[in-house]
C-alpha cells in the first residue's frame, strides 16, 4: 500500500477521503459523496457549466486546459451519441496522483463522470486506468457495480429521467495512450496511435461521437467544486488558476509523497518544508517540477508558485504534477539518458521525427555517457532534440525534446565532463565504469 | 464548394473550400513534397516533410492535413522550411541502410530525389543502425525493413484500395514494423500494388529484384494481354542475347486508364515471353510424321500452296479460319478479311466467352449506351449481374471499390456466389446459377418470378436510379440481355457493359472473326460498306462456327484449318484423328495442344512483340506499342500478309497501305529498330516505299476506322495514349435484329486472378503464384 | 483465396477458455458500442489465465471480434504488458525510470538479475520467477518500487526484496 503523508500547508479536498475507507459508498456517502451529482440533477448542464469555469480549474493532466470552457465546447445537438471519457491512464514518469485517487476514492471519479455526463449531454462515461493499475480496476469495478445498486448509475439515475452508463477497463502498457486522442483509439480496440486534429475530440471523438475527455484529477475535483461553489473553489488557488492540486513529490526528498497543495505554492517551500528538504542533508542540484517531460529547473529557479502561468513564466511547464528532486549525486547525462529512454521505448513509431529522434538521441545518449561521447554530439544532441521540438504528429516529441534541450543548456559543463573517454565523474557511478541501460527498443 | 482564396509565396491561388493545402499548391505548380501522403488514400501525417508556415500559426503545419481557408497566408520553401526538412530527411536516414547502389528502387527512388532537393551531404549519424534480415512474404513479394520510412502507402493501399488489407503494422517505436496477414507471408491478391506504391526499396517483387537497374532499362506503356479490362503496363525491357527482354511490369507513372492500378497478371505474367519453350523456327511435318525446322520462305510457300490448294481444288466452304483474343484488331480485322476475300470462306470464329453479339443487338440504334471502364469509378450507381470481377476484372473491382470509398456510389449485386465485392454492395442478393435470364425479367418487372422480399428491395431502390450502370458478365446471354437492356431503358440514364475474359475478346468481336458476321456486328447477307469495299466475291451465307469446323473436320469436309493464336483441341478436347484429313496451319509462341496435331507451325510475337490496337470488353480502344523482340519469331500481322501474298493475292488491295492515308512515323516501331529493317529489305525486293508498308498496322487502323460501325475515333487522341471508346450499333445495323435465335457458341474462361487460359500455363510466375494462394486456401480450409 | 482466414480456426462456439472467461467474454463485447473495443480487455484476461495470448486465443478472440488475426496482432504487439510467450509464474517488473532510479531502482534491478540469476525478460529454469526493467508504473514517490504481475510493492531496499522474492517463492510452492 502506497503511504498516505500530510502536512499542514495541505489543503484537502481531492485527497479528502483518502484513507478513509471510501471505496465503500456508503462511507463515501457518508462523508458528503453523491450530493453534487443530485445538485447537478437539479439544476441542470447550464448552472454546472458556469460553475466549473467559475472554478478555474484547469486539466489536471499536463496541458492545463480550462475543464470549463473544455466542456462548454460540446455541441448541445449532435446525430451521434456523446461520450465523457475519464483518462486514468497516468503514465507521466513522476506522477502518481491518479493512483491514490482509484485507489483511495474511486467514486468521487464516477461521481465526477456523472455531472460531466450531465453538463454535455452524454448517456455513457468510459474510465480508462493504466495496465499497470490492474489492480485498481477490481476496486473501481465493485465501485461501479455498487453504484448501479443504488440506482446511482443506469437508467433514470437517482430518480430523475437522467440515464448514465459507466464501463471501465485498463489499458496494456502504453504512455501514448495517456495522450487524448490515441486513448479513443485504444478504447476503440486500436493501437494507441494519436488521431490528426482538428476535428478535436468535443466536436468528433470517441466513436465518431462529441466527447469529454479529461484527466482523472480533474473528474475528481468537480463534485467538490459543485459543492463548494465555483468561486470559492477558484480563490483557493492563484490568478487563473483555481484550487489546488495533487503534487507528487518524488526523489531525493526527505519526505516524498502526495501532497494536496493550493495552486501557485511556492517550489522551494513545497521542496524544503512540506517534503521536508533534500534526503541526508545533501545539496540540491535540480528539480523537474511536473513530470518528466518538463524542462528541469535549477536550484536558483525554484523561488517560483506552482501554478500553469508561473512555471511556464520560469521556462518549464506544471505539466502532470511530478516534482523530482535531484540532489548532488545524480549524474545528469545519465538523467537524461534514462528520460530520453522512456520516449524511445514509449514512442508510438508513427511520425518520422519522434520515431527516429528518440532512438538516435538514446544511441548517442547511451554512448556518451558510457564514455564514448566527442565534444560535437554535445550540439549535436540539442540539434537532433531542437528539430523534434514542434514537427512531430503529436505533444510526445515534445515531451522527450523539451528536457532535452533543457539538460544539455543547464547542464552543459556534466556532458563536457564526461568527454574524452573518462568514466563518468558523477554521483554513484563516480569514478566507475557507468552501466548501460537495458531496455532494448527492437524487441 | 465555393473557392476560398489563398496566399501561397506570395502567390494568390484559389481552391474549392475543404481541398487540402497540400493539394491545392500542387495544382498550381507548388510542389510540397510528402512520401506519407498519397491521393486518394487516407491522411497519415506521420512523415512531417510537408510542413509548411502558416501565418498566425505557432507551429509549422502539415500541407497534406490542412484544408485551405479564406486568407490563409503560407511559405513553402524558407530557410526554416527548409531546414526541418533537411532534419527530417537526416532523421529518417539514420536507420535507413543507404545501399543505393544495390537497391532496387535506386534511380527512382522518393528519399533519393528528397535528399537530393533538400538533404545534407554528411549525417552526424555515428550510432550503429538497427538492422533486421530481408523476408520473403510470397512468390513476388519481398520486405526489406531498414529500407522502410513507415510511410503506412502500402497498409493503406491493401486496406483502402485492395480491400485485402493483408499488411499491418506490428511492434512500435523505431522498432515499428510492416507485417503480413499469415505471420511470415501474405495471403492475398498478390497484386503487388504494396510494391508499386513503396516510395523507397522497402517492398521489391521477385521479378525485378536485383535484375537491372531503371536506366538500364527502356519503358514501353503497353496494353496487359491477359484480362478483357485492359489495363496499361510499364514495361521495362533490355537487350539479351536474343532481342529485348522483358524484365518487369508495373504502372508506376499512374497513367492509361487503370491509373494507378495493376493485379499480379499485369505486373508479373510477362515472364511467358522470356520462357524457353518458345518457339522460333517454323516447322513443317515431314511424311515421316515429324516436324523439321524450315526457313520462312520455305514454310510460308508450303501454306499457300496448300490453302490454295484446298481452296482452288475444294472450294473457299473447305477451309476454316479460327483467330485468337489476344491479337491486335488490325490482325484480327485482317484475318477475317483474308479468309473472306482471299480464301472465300465465311468459316471464322474465335473462342467467344461472353454475348457481345446479344448486347449489340439490344442495343442497336441506341447512341452512347456503352460504359468505358472510367464509368465504373464515377457512375453513382453500379448493378452487378454475375462474373466475379475481383478475379475476373481486377481493374473493374478496383474501380468499383474506389468509387464506393470516394464517391459513395451505390453498388447492387446479384451473383450466385458471395462474391468478394459483396463488402461494397449496398444491396447484395444470392440468386440461383441458373436464375439470371429469370432474374433480368424479374428486373424488367416480371412479377410471376420467385424472387424474395430483398430481390424485390433491391429492384425497388434500382428503379429510384437517374444514372445507373449495369455491368454483366457471360451470365447473361441472347434473351437475358434483352430482358436487362429493356429494363434499363425503362431507368432516366442507363449505359451497359457486357464482360468477355481477354484482352482482345471484344475486339475479336468488333473485328468480325464470325462466321455470320462482317466487322462491326454486321451481318454478313447485307449490303454493307465492307461488302463494296472487299468486293462481292465473299460468300454471302453464313460460315462454319468454330465448333462446327471440328465437325466438318471430322467429315472430311475440311480441307485446311487456319488457327491464329488459340488453342482449341486443348480447350475442347479435340481428338487427335479429327484433323488427320485436314492441313492444319498454327501461328503461335509455344507447341500447344493444337500445335501438336499441326502440318505447318508458325513462330508468332505476342502482344509485347507488337504494335497496333486493342479494345477491352468496355470497348475502350487502346495502342498497343511494341516493348519487347525475340530472334526467329514474326507477327501474325506479317504472316497473314506473306501467305496472301504468296499465294498471289494483291497486298495492295488486302491492307490499303497504297491508299496512303497516312504513313507510319515511326508511332509503331516501339522499342527497336531490327523489326523495321527486316521489313525494309522484303519492300525493298517488291518495289515498295519501305514507309508505307503493308505491315504497317496504322494502314489497316485507316481501314478499320472508315470501315467498321463504332470505330469512329480521334486517332490524334489514340496516338496520344489516350483510350477512346468505341460504340458499335450507334447509329444502327442493318439485318442484326435477325440474329436473335443464332446458338451463342459462348464457353466462358473459368479463369481466376492466377490463370490465364493457355497462355497462363507458360507463366511460371504465374503458376508459382497459384498454387502459393491455393496452399493457403487449403490449410485455411482444413 | 482466404482473405480472412483465421489461423486455427476455432469452430463457432467452441472455446479455448474457461466457462467463466467465456461467458465474460461474450458480456464484453455487448458492452460497448463497438465489439472491437473489447478487444484490449480480452487479449489482458486471456493472458490473465493462459499466461500469455497463444495463437490459439488469438485466433479465437479474432474470431469473437471479428476481426482478422493481422487486425489482433497489430494491436498486440503495440502494448508493452501483452506478450505472445510464456512467462514464469511471478513477473518481476523493476521500475528504473527517473524517480526510481535516483532512489536506487537500478540498483535493485542489478540485485535482482544476480539473485534470480537471469537477465531481463528472461525466466528461472524453475518457472517460478521472470525478470523484466520496466518503464514508470505511477508509484514514483514510493520509490524503487517493483510490480510482482499486478501486485505494487513500495520502497523497496536489496534486503527487502530478497525477503521478497523468498515471500513468493514459497508462495510458489503451495
Amino acid at each position: 500500500m502506497p503511504t498516505l503523508v500530510s502536512h499542514p500547508d495541505e489543503v484537502k479536498i481531492v485527497s479528502s477521503r483518502f484513507g478513509k475507507g471510501a471505496t465503500e459508498i456508503d462511507r463515501y456517502i457518508e462523508l458528503g459523496g453523491y450530493e453534487a451529482v443530485r445538485q447537478a440533477i437539479e439544476k441542470g448542464p447550464d448552472w454546472i457549466i458556469s460553475e466549473m469555469k467559475a472554478s478555474n480549474l484547469r486539466g489536471r493532466g499536463g496541458a492545463g486546459f480550462p475543464t470549463g470552457m473544455k466542456w462548454s465546447f460540446v455541441p448541445k445537438q449532435s446525430e451521434k451519441p456523446k461520450y465523457v471519457l475519464v483518462n486514468g491512464d497516468e503514465s507521466e514518469p513522476g506522477t502518481c496522483k491518479d493512483h491514490l485517487i482509484f485507489l483511495h476514492d474511486p467514486h468521487a471519479v464516477i461521481e465526477g463522470a456523472i455531472v460531466a455526463g450531465i453538463a454535455v449531454g452524454a448517456k455513457t462515461g468510459f474510465i480508462y486506468l493504466r495496465g499497470e493499475y490492474r489492480y485498481l480496476l477490481k476496486i473501481m469495478e465493485k465501485a461501479i457495480a455498487d453504484a448501479y445498486a443504488k440506482g446511482f448509475l443506469g437508467k433514470g439515475i437517482f430518480g430523475s429521467n437522467f440515464d448514465f452508463e459507466v464501463i471501465s477497463q485498463t489499458g496494456a502498457g502504453a504512455y501514448e495512450v495517456g495522450e487524448e486522442s490515441a486513448l479513443m483509439e485504444s478504447l476503440e480496440g486500436k493501437r494507441g496511435v494519436p488521431r490528426i486534429r482538428p476535428p478535436f475530440p468535443a466536436v468528433v471523438g470517441l466513436y465518431g461521437g462529441p466527447t469529454v475527455i479529461n484527466n482523472a484529477e480533474t473528474i475528481a475535483s468537480v463534485s467538490h467544486i459543485l459543492r463548494m461553489g465555483g468561486e470559492a473553489y477558484a480563490k483557493i488557488g492563484s490568478a487563473r488558476n483555481g484550487g489546488t492540486r495533487l503534487f507528487c513529490i518524488s526523489g531525493h526528498a526527505e519526505r516524498p509523497g502526495v501532497y494536496e497543495l493550493p495552486m501557485g505554492y511556492n517550489l522551494k517551500k513545497m521542496i524544503y518544508e512540506v517534503a521536508g528538504g533534500i534526503r541526508g542533508g545533501r545539496q540540491l542540484k535540480a528539480v523537474v517540477p511536473g513530470g518528466s517531460s518538463t524542462p528541469v529547473l535549477l536550484p536558483n529557479e525554484i523561488d517560483i508558485g506552482m501554478d500553469f502561468d508561473q512555471v511556464g513564466k520560469a521556462g518549464s511547464m506544471l505539466g502532470s504534477g511530478g516534482v523530482v528532486v535531484l540532489d548532488e549525486t545524480v549524474c545528469m547525462v545519465e538523467f537524461a539518458l534514462r528520460t530520453i529512454q522512456f520516449y524511445q521505448h514509449e514512442s508510438c513509431g508513427w511520425c518520422i521525427p519522434c520515431r527516429e529522434g528518440t532512438d538516435w538521441l538514446k544511441k548517442t545518449l547511451t554512448r556518451f555517457h558510457a564514455g564514448g561521447g566527442e565534444a560535437k554530439d554535445i550540439d549535436n544532441i540539442r540539434y537532433l532534440a531542437e528539430n523534434m521540438l514542434g514537427r512531430t504528429f503529436c505533444p510526445l516529441g515534445d515531451a522527450a525534446a523539451m528536457p532535452t534541450i533543457a539538460f544539455v543548456k543547464k547542464f552543459r559543463q556534466e556532458f563536457e565532463d564526461h568527454l574524452n573517454g573518462k568514466p563518468c565523474p558523477y554521483g554513484r557511478h563516480s569514478g566507475t565504469k557507468a552501466t548501460t541501460p537495458e531496455l532494448i527498443a527492437v524487441s | 464548394m465555393a473557392d476560398v482564396t489563398l496566399t501561397v509565396d506570395g502567390k494568390t491561388i484559389t481552391a474549392p473550400a475543404g481541398t487540402l493545402l497540400l493539394e491545392a499548391c500542387r495544382k498550381v505548380g507548388i510542389e510540397i513534397p510528402a512520401f506519407c501522403y498519397y491521393p486518394g488514400l487516407s491522411l497519415q501525417a506521420a512523415c512531417r516533410m510537408c510542413l509548411v508556415r502558416i501565418e498566425k500559426m505557432p507551429k509549422l503545419q502539415t500541407a497534406c492535413t490542412t484544408p485551405v481557408a479564406e486568407g490563409m497566408i503560407v511559405s513553402t520553401e524558407t530557410d526554416e522550411i527548409k531546414q526541418a526538412r533537411k532534419a527530417m530527411l537526416e532523421l529518417v536516414l539514420a536507420n535507413h541502410p543507404l545501399d543505393c547502389p544495390v537497391c532496387d528502387a535506386g534511380g527512382e527512388c522518393e528519399l533519393q530525389d528528397m535528399t537530393f532537393k533538400y538533404g545534407a551531404g554528411g549525417s552526424q549519424f555515428v550510432e550503429i543502425k538497427n538492422h533486421r534480415e530481408e523476408q520473403q512474404w510470397s512468390p513476388v513479394v519481398f520486405f526489406d525493413r531498414p529500407r522502410c520510412i513507415l510511410c503506412y502507402r502500402c497498409v493503406r493501399v491493401c486496406n483502402e484500395g485492395m480491400d485485402v488489407a493483408a499488411l499491418g503494422i506490428q511492434q512500435r517505436n523505431v522498432g515499428s514494423v510492416i507485417a503480413p496477414n499469415d505471420i511470415t507471408s501474405l495471403d492475398c491478391e498478390q497484386c503487388g500494388m504494396c510494391i508499386d506504391i513503396c516510395p523507397v526499396g522497402a517492398l521489391t517483387s521477385d521479378t525485378y529484384r536485383y535484375k537491372t537497374r531503371p536506366w538500364e532499362m527502356t519503358h514501353v506503356g503497353t496494353i496487359c494481354t491477359h484480362c478483357g479490362d485492359g489495363c496499361k503496363t510499364t514495361l521495362g525491357v533490355r537487350r539479351s542475347d536474343d532481342g529485348m527482354q522483358i524484365v518487369r511490369g508495373d504502372n508506376r507513372d499512374k497513367s492509361g486508364l487503370n491509373g494507378e492500378f495493376l493485379c499480379v497478371k499485369g505486373r508479373y505474367a510477362f515472364d511467358f515471353a522470356n520462357s524457353s519453350e518458345r518457339l522460333t523456327q517454323p516447322l513443317v511435318r515431314q511424311p515421316n510424321g515429324e516436324f523439321a525446322t524450315v526457313s520462312w520462305e520455305d514454310a510460308i510457300k508450303v501454306v499457300a500452296k496448300r490453302f490454295r490448294a484446298a481452296r482452288d481444288e475444294r472450294g473457299g466452304r473447305s477451309i476454316g479460319v479460327i483467330g485468337s483474343t489476344r491479337i491486335t484488331n488490325e490482325e484480327a480485322y485482317l484475318l477475317q478479311k483474308i479468309a473472306r476475300s482471299a480464301f472465300g470462306t465465311n468459316n471464322i470464329d474465335h473462342h467467344r466467352t461472353t454475348d457481345y453479339v446479344g448486347i449489340v443487338r439490344a442495343l442497336d440504334g441506341q447512341k452512347n449506351r456503352f460504359a468505358s471502364i472510367a464509368d465504373a469509378g464515377s457512375a453513382p450507381a453500379i448493378l452487378i449481374l454475375g462474373n466475379d470481377p475481383t478475379e475476373q476484372h481486377p481493374l473493374l473491382a478496383w474501380n468499383v471499390r474506389t468509387n464506393v470509398r470516394h464517391n459513395g456510389a451505390r453498388i447492387y449485386l446479384a451473383n450466385h456466389r458471395k462474391i468478394k465485392l459483396h463488402r461494397q454492395a449496398k444491396s447484395f442478393i444470392q440468386i440461383p446459377a441458373d436464375g439470371y435470364e429469370a432474374f433480368a425479367h424479374f428486373l424488367g418487372g416480371d412479377e410471376a418470378s420467385s424472387f424474395g422480399a430483398d430481390a424485390i428491395a433491391l429492384r425497388d431502390s434500382l428503379r429510384q436510379e437517374q444514372n445507373l450502370l449495369i455491368v454483366f458478365g457471360s451470365e447473361l446471354r441472347g434473351t437475358a440481355i434483352s430482358a436487362l437492356v429493356k429494363f434499363g431503358f425503362s431507368l432516366p440514364d442507363t449505359k451497359f457493359a457486357c464482360l468477355g475474359d481477354y484482352v482482345n475478346s471484344r475486339g475479336a468481336a468488333d473485328m468480325g472473326l464470325y462466321p455470320d458476321l462482317l466487322p462491326g456486328y454486321q451481318p454478313i447477307h447485307g449490303n454493307s460498306a465492307i461488302r463494296a469495299e472487299y468486293g462481292d466475291g465473299i460468300p454471302r451465307e453464313s460460315g462454319l462456327d468454330l465448333a462446327q469446323m471440328f465437325e466438318a473436320a471430322a467429315r472430311n469436309e475440311l480441307a485446311a484449318l487456319y488457327v491464329v493464336g488459340d488453342d482449341p483441341v486443348e480447350r475442347l478436347g479435340i481428338a487427335e484423328e479429327t484433323l488427320h484429313n485436314t492441313f492444319l496451319v498454327v501461328q503461335d509462341m509455344f507447341m500447344t495442344a493444337t500445335a501438336k496435331l499441326a502440318d505447318v507451325v508458325l513462330p508468332t510475337a505476342n502482344l509485347y512483340e507488337k504494335s497496333g490496337t486493342v479494345t477491352n470488353t468496355f470497348g475502350d480502344l487502346q495502342l498497343v506499342k511494341k516493348a519487347a523482340d525475340r530472334a526467329g519469331v514474326r507477327t501474325d500481322l506479317e504472316l497473314i500478309v506473306r501467305i496472301a501474298d504468296t499465294m498471289g493475292e494483291d497486298v495492295h488491295t488486302l491492307v490499303p497501305f497504297g491508299k496512303g492515308v497516312r504513313a507510319d512515323m515511326g508511332q509503331s516501331r516501339g522499342a527497336q529498330s531490327g523489326e523495321a529493317d527486316r521489313h525494309g529489305i522484303w519492300l525493298a525486293a517488291h518495289n515498295l516505299e519501305p514507309k508505307l508498308s503493308p505491315f504497317d498496322p496504322n494502314a489497316l487502323l485507316d481501314e478499320i476506322q472508315r470501315l467498321v460501325p463504332g470505330y469512329d475515333f480521334d486517332r490524334l487522341d489514340l496516338l496520344g495514349g489516350t483510350s477512346q471508346q468505341v460504340q458499335p450499333a450507334g447509329d444502327g445495323l442493318i439485318g442484326i435484329s435477325q440474329l436473335a435465335d443464332r446458338p451463342d457458341g459462348i464457353l466462358p474462361s473459368g479463369d481466376t486472378l492466377f490463370t490465364s487460359g493457355t497462355l497462363g500455363h507458360y507463366s511460371e510466375k504465374l503458376n508459382e503464384v497459384e498454387v502459393f494462394q491455393t496452399k493457403k486456401s487449403m490449410v485455411a480450409a482444413d | 483465396m482466404s482473405l480472412t482466414k483465421i489461423s486455427e480456426n476455432p469452430k463457432p462456439g467452441s472455446t479455448i477458455f474457461s466457462p467463466e472467461l467465456a461467458a465474460r467474454f461474450d458480456k464484453l463485447v455487448t458492452l460497448y458500442p463497438v465489439r472491437r473495443s473489447a478487444l484490449i480487455p480480452m487479449l489482458l484476461y486471456a493472458q490473465d489465465e493462459i499466461g500469455y495470448v497463444s495463437d490459439a486465443a488469438i485466433a479465437e478472440i479474432a474470431q469473437r471480434l471479428d476481426l482478422t488475426v493481422l487486425d489482433v496482432r497489430n494491436v498486440l504487439s503495440y502494448y508493452s504488458m501483452l506478450r505472445t510467450n510464456p512467462i514464469g509464474k511471478y513477473n518481476v517488473q523493476v521500475c528504473t525510470n527517473i524517480s526510481c532510479m535516483v532512489r536506487g531502482g537500478q540498483e535493485l534491478f542489478q540485485h535482482c538479475k544476480k539473485r534470480l540469476g537471469i537477465g531481463h525478460k528472461q525466466t528461472t529454469s524453475d518457472g517460478i520467477f521472470s525478470l523484466e526493467e520496466v518503464e514508470c508504473i505511477g508509484a514514483c514517490s514510493w520509490a524503487p518500487a517493483v510490480q510482482v504481475n499486478y501486485d505494487f510493492h513500495e520502497n523497496l531496499t536489496p534486503e527487502a526484496m530478497d525477503a521478497l522474492l523468498d515471500e513468493y517463492r514459497s508462495k510458489a510452492g503451495q
